[in-house]
């Protein structure tokens, strides 16, 4: 019975998180761009400053009408949503907070995070397909080739990170982290940062949604609750980059505190890396398509290669 | 991008956080009343006790949204046999601020200082015809007339005061002469004041300048028989001042 308790508890806290996480992103996308554009953002939902906009925003589109297009292929169309949003809940329970706070401890995490990963673009590509509008093919189009040009880095860097630790477990590797990884990693966390914005749209990598020549990219047949499911898949997705990369990169739970504060430490590293994501979208022009891609194959590629040779060769010579 | 690879994207990012550690420069209005600079031009406020209805601001009006009725009254001659007098009784003032263009003319042409700009602003209708405002509204509107700001430090004197402070014109000269002694004063120090970038002071005489302009022109009018043409738009100042 206590097994069964636990697993309601760790479930319950990793939809919690993945629930309130992605909106305190939001929130803090909206303060931080208005900031830095010299503006105030939300200041009414709530009261204070507004905290309460995103809450005010899900309202807004939960009362609003579900549109399919006639021509649309229904089930796929509907489907796509779901598909995009459920893999990062499942990816987010195999990330460790503290040692032994981890909701789903797999051996092979860190494989198993960037394949559940990849499944959640499937739900732009699925809704860019089944839409049946030009601006959404061509935006979920744009999305697969992004895919394959960006998942390559992310899954090397990330395999070099394995290779340093020793181990594909996500709390193996924070365990095994050490300060000087900072340097060692370096080249590869910046590819890993790169190429997971990419994946997730982001700017300055959001030509899949790029809003001036293509609507909105695969979402823009989309209304109302499930359009907030694809916003809600993508800050999750920031959310479960920023905590990747915290966890692969950044040392995890190790800091200059009591190990019972461990879990404060990944937080802010993550919280940390979300404000850079936030940065990186204020601070920068998209960049076009054929930019985009010869940014992976040019530059992330050969560097990821070569931080996985570095790692090669320093772990053989340790 | 510059030569650096890079660069760009650095600077793009000081960028941004620099102005994020300034203040925003959103004005919340609504919540926040703004801080307008004096003489702000609101509304335009009337006391009808200084009206005379010489029709000037209603002549004056480039929009025609002025509207004014009036009747005379015989009043009893003051002394015993004297003659009874007439008076200009006001019926009534109204601005039709759905067509006024706040340019301020009607208060600049006023000679007996019965029209006024406020600052207030928060008067929008529903219905258009409610935008007239009568003479009673337009009254009500006096309260938030604010004094006049005190006058900058080391500028000229306003022109009464000067006039006031010459000495007494000369026996040979009549008529016109105090004045077209009185007016190149504050011009000159505007001219001063602008080369120096004093701002006040230039827009102090700005202020000046139309009233001076319409008294100036049944003279200068005068002078031009008399006086060689000079190029259309000159001017008229600089004679006035030497003669």
């Amino acid at each position: 019975v206590s097994d069964v308790i636990e697993v309601v508890v760790r479930t319950g806290a990793v939809l919690v998180a993945f629930l309130v996480l992605p909106l305190l992103i939001g929130q803090t996308e909206h303060k931080v761009m208005a900031h830095m554009q010299g503006r105030l953002g939300p200041m009414y939902a709530g009261g204070y400053h507004g905290w309460a906009q995103l809450v005010a925003d899900g309202v807004k589109f939960v009362q609003k009408e579900e549109v399919v297009p006639a021509g649309a292929d229904r089930t796929v169309f509907r489907l796509a949503p779901g598909v995009a949003v459920v893999p990062y809940l499942v990816a987010l329970a195999a990330v460790p907070l503290a040692p032994g706070w981890v909701a789903l401890d797999v051996s092979v995490g860190i494989f198993f995070v960037i394949a559940v990963m990849g499944v959640g673009v499937l739900g732009s590509l699925m809704g860019g397909w089944a839409s049946a509008n030009k601006y959404s093919l061509l935006g979920g189009l744009r999305t697969a080739a992004q895919l394959l040009a960006y998942e390559l880095p992310f899954v090397l860097t990330a395999a070099s990170v394995a290779m340093a630790a020793g181990t594909l477990s996500l709390p193996g590797i924070v365990e095994a982290w050490e300060p000087w990884w900072l340097l060692w990693q370096l080249p590869g966390a910046l590819v890993f940062f790169a190429a997971g914005l990419a994946e997730l749209q982001r700017p300055p990598f959001d030509m899949p949604v790029a809003d001036s020549e293509i609507i909105f990219g695969a979402y823009t047949e989309y209304t109302g609750l499930r359009f907030a499911l694809f916003l809600l898949a993508e800050y999750a997705g920031i959310l479960l980059l920023c905590a990747l990369t915290a966890v692969l990169f950044l040392g995890g739970w190790h800091g200059p505190a009591p190990e019972t504060f461990g879990w404060l430490w990944t937080l802010l590293k993550a919280a940390l890396v979300a404000i850079v994501v936030i940065w990186l979208r204020v601070a920068n022009p998209r960049l076009r398509e054929d930019q985009l891609q010869r940014f992976a194959w040019t530059f992330l590629v050969p560097v990821a290669l070569l931080q996985l040779a570095i790692t090669g060769v320093v772990r053989i010579a340790l | 991008m510059g030569e650096v690879p890079g660069r760009g994207l650095t600077k793009a990012l000081a960028q941004t956080f620099r102005r994020m550690t300034k203040p925003a420069v959103t004005t919340q209005y609504p919540d926040v009343q703004p801080d307008l600079p004096p003489r702000s031009r609101g509304v335009i406020a009337l006391i009808e006790e200084n009206c005379t209805v010489c029709m000037l601001c209603a002549r004056e009006c480039p929009d025609w949204c002025i509207y004014i009725d009036s009747h005379k009254e015989e009043q009893p001659p003051t002394t015993p046999g004297g003659r009874p007098r007439q008076r200009n009784v006001l019926d009534r003032f109204a601005i039709d601020f759905s067509l006024c263009m706040y340019c301020g003319i009607c208060v600049e042409v006023c000679p007996f200082d019965a029209l006024f700009w406020s600052p207030e602003f928060e008067y929008s209708e529903f219905d258009i015809r409610d935008l007239t405002h009568e003479k009673d509204r337009l009254r009500e509107w006096m309260w938030t007339v604010p004094p006049p700001p005190a006058h900058d430090e080391h500028a000229a004197d306003p022109k009464e005061i000067e006039a006031a402070s010459k000495p007494a014109p000369r026996k040979g000269a009549e008529a016109g002469k105090p004045e077209t002694g009185t007016k190149p004063v504050p011009r000159q120090a505007a001219e001063a004041g602008k080369q120096a970038g004093t701002e006040p002071v230039a827009r102090k005489a700005a202020a000046s300048k139309p009233d001076a302009a319409t008294k100036a022109a049944p003279r200068e009018a005068a002078k031009k028989a008399t006086q060689p043409p000079k190029p259309a738009g000159e001017d008229p100042k600089p004679p006035g001042a030497a003669g």
